[in-house]
């Protein structure tokens, strides 16, 4: 079944990568207004089902690359999404059939439905990701054996490098390099994928999670509800912690934001406090000094006053927050997937112990 | 000696101060035209001083804010952007309110230029086609422009080039540029520059009104408007930067009852008639809302206070059910509050009824209440609950924090109340927001992306703080009195090469304005 986008449709799955974007991600603002400006100017963007894909039909992902911060200065031409799909298209002498979300959490929630305004072919309702994740070797499709190659990254002015890489890790590796020559935000077409491999490795479903979650969001902030309860009701949540930072440590290192933030525990948590680890998305959730939730996992982090999701760039002193674990697909669960997106993957001596439950894979309709 | 004036939405208050005391002090109804409601409140504080021995007038004033929100007196402003092909999709103008829109949108360009976040040209400056937009805006007679480009606030050059070129093919236009008024992100700064430029030519015409009124009270000192962050300006720089003092009013409120109690960290409850306005001091400023803020529903990347705003006040409604839970508010009879509560002859049971039934205030006519104190302590302790709730969300930590608890309504506040360790209530509490003007500083404020690349990190923030330290000398501050208040460091995420957002600010006390 096909689903047309609709302006309404854009603010929720704004607001739902919010939550999914687990602290990163970028902030899906200006993706939004691009993304209205488009639907209000006649184009139209259509989302599938995995269902409908067939084994053999071609497709491709896409995701922008780079810092948030740069994305807010260097505003969005317009089509420069489509224009890396076209560069790997180009390459190979063919035409894709569908756009697959590159990640699901954060801005980059957007930018496929963006590409497809422009190119005119349908986005799959899945993504490798469910979440956010720093590192484009952190994907279901990578960890499942999808090939990377060919890839290509483009800027705004028109420049598009196409490139064959052995491995995810290496195309990591050069799409950041070429990133930052072409001023630190691009657009990354990757992966080049089949129907099949879609089914096989992606995490079904996640844009119209998204766009559920949103939607739920919304409605009870208009009613000014229990957010976390709206949370709950489309995914397995579990609220780990509500309370106040009481201190937030930032640094960089190798391209990551890294630190950590400081919470007091309030009313039910009172008498403990939660520390949460970031590298770019919230990573682990230590209470007490013992770890409670750990990546793959999602952890959360909502403004306890407005409702909406906190990035880990806005986190300051004295802030008000709820934190709520997701349980991550399955797919990012299995060993193989724990090596890449396991806590030990981020440097932690610690194994991944699963939140209940399961992300639903349901189907859009 | 200073005069401090804050126009209120209901009361214009002013106050006279040598040093450290109030000499005279006075409360007179907000005008419509703001103007003659300051003058009156001028003439009032002067019946006891000699004009003479003014040194200063410090204004806070919703002259610009009343502009934006009724839509009146804006100029039709032109937008040059540079950065083509960025921001070719997100024009300027794309997320305003249409209505405001419709007024002020002018002809909007995107040229090439601007620069990288390490500093490097995007694309080079084009000199004619930058000339050619200037034409075309001389052409439609569009007075007031806004230059903009991509990490402009880590160089400005092209935008002042551009800025130039317009001033010279366009005489008399009113330019700003996005470098001078907002930190980075680029849409938002762009918008706080529109919203800037098209206040401009209303700006003249106020600052010159203001001047003839001190005139005709014989004060012929300086005059300065307080801006959001609580710092003063300049009559010049007012001309020029009308947007940053819309919402100076809960800042010289909170500035005022620090220095009114001398406490830098606390948290300032001011209660109205219909609502508790609570807020944070950090080192005797108000703490900034992270949150992007909207004025007139345009989002800009400026930094308000972070108020925290509940619906209780000496005016607000209780409502008792037949189960017997008492509500307060939000609704309030506001300032028929002197017809319509109980204790006044008025038929509406209020907050401030419930005060007198307690026996914490004497106002108005006791004998009119029928409920009993027992009953009046009940409705306390649920505004208590409501007050002591507000104060633990804005508090920055569990240690307890003093209260300093001013305006009309606090006779709400009755003792201690939980996460609150003393409840201090200054004198002349009523007028602390013209205090807050009078005592008001001068600042400088830095918010840059700054290369570690080759540097050390120690380097980087020691020229951040001498930026901050200049821009406030530059603003009038006294160099021996100027200090950094707030450092802040952000790095770049999801780049492997160094870069922070640094931003800082640099206080310091007016140049010869001690006394």
């Amino acid at each position: 079944m096909r689903w047309s986008i609709t302006e309404d449709d854009v603010r929720s799955i704004a607001v739902g990568a919010g939550v999914l974007g687990t602290g990163g991600g970028g902030d899906p603002y200006l993706g939004e207004l691009q993304l209205i400006e488009l639907i209000r100017q006649g184009r139209t963007v259509e989302v599938i089902s995995v269902d409908d894909l067939s084994d053999d039909e071609q497709g491709c992902g896409v995701s922008g690359m780079g810092a948030p911060t740069i994305g807010i200065e260097k505003l969005p031409a317009g089509d420069e999404m489509w224009q890396a799909i076209k560069g790997v298209q180009d390459h190979l002498h063919t035409r894709f059939s569908f756009i697959v979300v590159g990640e699901v959490g954060g801005g980059n929630a957007l930018e496929p439905l963006i590409a497809a305004a422009y190119g005119g072919v349908p986005v799959v309702d899945a993504d490798p990701m469910g979440r956010a994740f720093p590192e484009l070797q952190m994907d279901t499709f990578m960890i499942g054996g999808v090939n990377p190659s060919p890839f290509a990254i483009s800027d705004a002015h028109g420049n598009t490098a196409v490139l064959h890489v052995n491995d995810a890790n290496t195309a990591e590796r050069y799409g950041r390099a070429l990133t930052i020559a072409m001023g630190g935000a691009t657009s990354l077409a990757l992966p080049v994928i089949t129907g099949r491999e879609v089914k096989e490795h992606g995490i079904h479903g996640t844009l119209s999670l998204c766009h559920r979650i949103g939607q739920a969001v919304r409605s009870t902030m208009k009613e000014k509800g229990d957010v976390v309860a709206a949370v709950s009701s489309v995914v397995p949540t579990q609220t780990l912690f509500t309370g106040k930072i009481i201190d937030v440590d930032r640094k960089t290192t190798g391209g990551f934001a890294r630190g950590y933030a400081v919470l007091a525990g309030i009313g039910d948590f009172s008498d403990s406090e939660l520390r949460i680890d970031i590298q770019n998305e919230y990573l682990v959730a230590w209470r007490d000094d013992k770890p409670i939730a750990t990546v793959p996992d999602l952890i959360c982090v909502l403004d306890a006053e407005s409702g909406l999701p906190v990035g880990t760039e806005s986190l300051r002193y004295g802030l008000r927050l709820h934190v709520l674990g997701i349980p991550a697909s399955r797919k990012l669960k299995t060993p193989r997937a724990l090596s890449v997106v396991g806590p030990r993957a981020f440097g932690y001596d610690i194994d991944f112990f699963p939140l209940s439950g399961e992300l639903p894979e349901e189907k859009i309709g | 000696m200073r005069i401090g004036i804050d126009v209120g939405g209901t009361n214009t208050d002013a106050v006279v101060m040598r040093g450290k005391d109030v000499v005279a002090a006075t409360k007179t109804p907000t005008t419509k035209d703001v103007l003659s409601g300051i003058l009156q409140a001028l003439k009032d504080v002067l019946t006891d001083c000699n004009p003479s021995e003014i040194t200063g007038v410090m204004l806070g004033t919703t002259h610009f804010a009343n502009a934006l929100v009724e839509r009146r007196r804006l100029a039709k402003t032109a937008v040059i952007r540079l950065g083509f092909p960025y921001g070719e999709a997100l024009p300027p103008f794309v997320d305003f309110p249409p209505g405001l829109a419709d007024v002020i949108k002018g002809p909007t360009f995107l040229l090439p230029g601007g620069h990288e976040f390490d500093g490097r040209p995007i694309t080079p400056f084009d000199e004619k086609k930058v000339r050619a937009a200037a034409r075309e805006i001389a052409a439609a007679e569009i007075r007031t422009a806004v230059v903009s480009a991509p990490f402009s606030p880590v160089n400005d050059e092209m935008e002042r080039q551009t800025a130039d070129i317009l001033m010279t093919e366009c005489p008399g236009i009113r330019v700003t540029t996005s470098a001078e008024i907002g930190s980075v992100g680029l849409l938002e700064r762009e918008n706080a520059a529109i919203l800037n430029a098209c206040l401009l030519p209303l700006a003249e015409d106020i600052v010159d009104a203001l001047r003839s009124a001190l005139d005709a009270v014989g004060l012929t000192c300086p005059f300065y408007l307080t801006q959001n962050d609580g710092t003063l300006m300049n009559a010049d720089y007012a001309r020029r930067f009308p947007v940053l003092t819309i919402s100076s009013g809960p800042t010289n409120s909170m500035r005022g009852a620090s220095y009114l109690s001398g406490l830098k960290n606390a948290v300032v409850i001011d209660i109205g008639g219909t609502t508790a306005d609570v807020g944070v001091l950090v080192n005797g400023f108000p703490r900034p809302a992270s949150r992007t803020t909207e004025i007139s529903g345009v989002r800009t990347n400026f930094r308000m206070p972070d108020v925290y705003c509940l619906g209780l006040g000496g005016g607000s409604l209780v409502h008792q059910s037949p189960s017997g839970t008492t509500t307060i508010g939000p609704t309030s009879v506001g300032y028929r509050i002197t017809e319509q509560a109980l204790v006044f002859g008025g038929d509406i049971l209020t907050m401030t009824d419930i005060v007198v039934a307690g026996g914490f205030a004497d106002v108005g006519d006791k004998e009119r209440l029928s409920l009993g104190k027992e009953e009046a302590n009940r409705v306390l302790a649920v505004a208590d609950r409501m007050l002591e709730e507000s104060v633990d969300r804005m508090k920055p930590s569990r240690e307890d924090l003093p209260a300093i608890v001013v305006g009309g309504g606090s006779i709400i506040i009755r003792d201690l109340l939980k996460g609150i360790s003393e409840v201090v209530r200054p004198s002349h509490f009523s007028v602390a927001n013209a205090i807050g003007a009078a005592i008001a500083q001068v600042g400088g404020e830095i918010d840059r992306i700054f290369s570690l690349e080759g540097v050390s990190r120690e380097a980087v923030l020691q020229e951040a703080k001498e930026q901050a330290v200049l821009r406030a000398i530059e603003a009038g501050a006294d160099p021996q009195t100027v200090e950094i208040v707030e450092l802040q460091e952000v790095p770049l995420a999801y780049l492997p090469s160094k870069a922070s957002r640094i931003r800082v600010k640099a206080i310091g006390e007016l140049k010869g304005a001690a006394s």
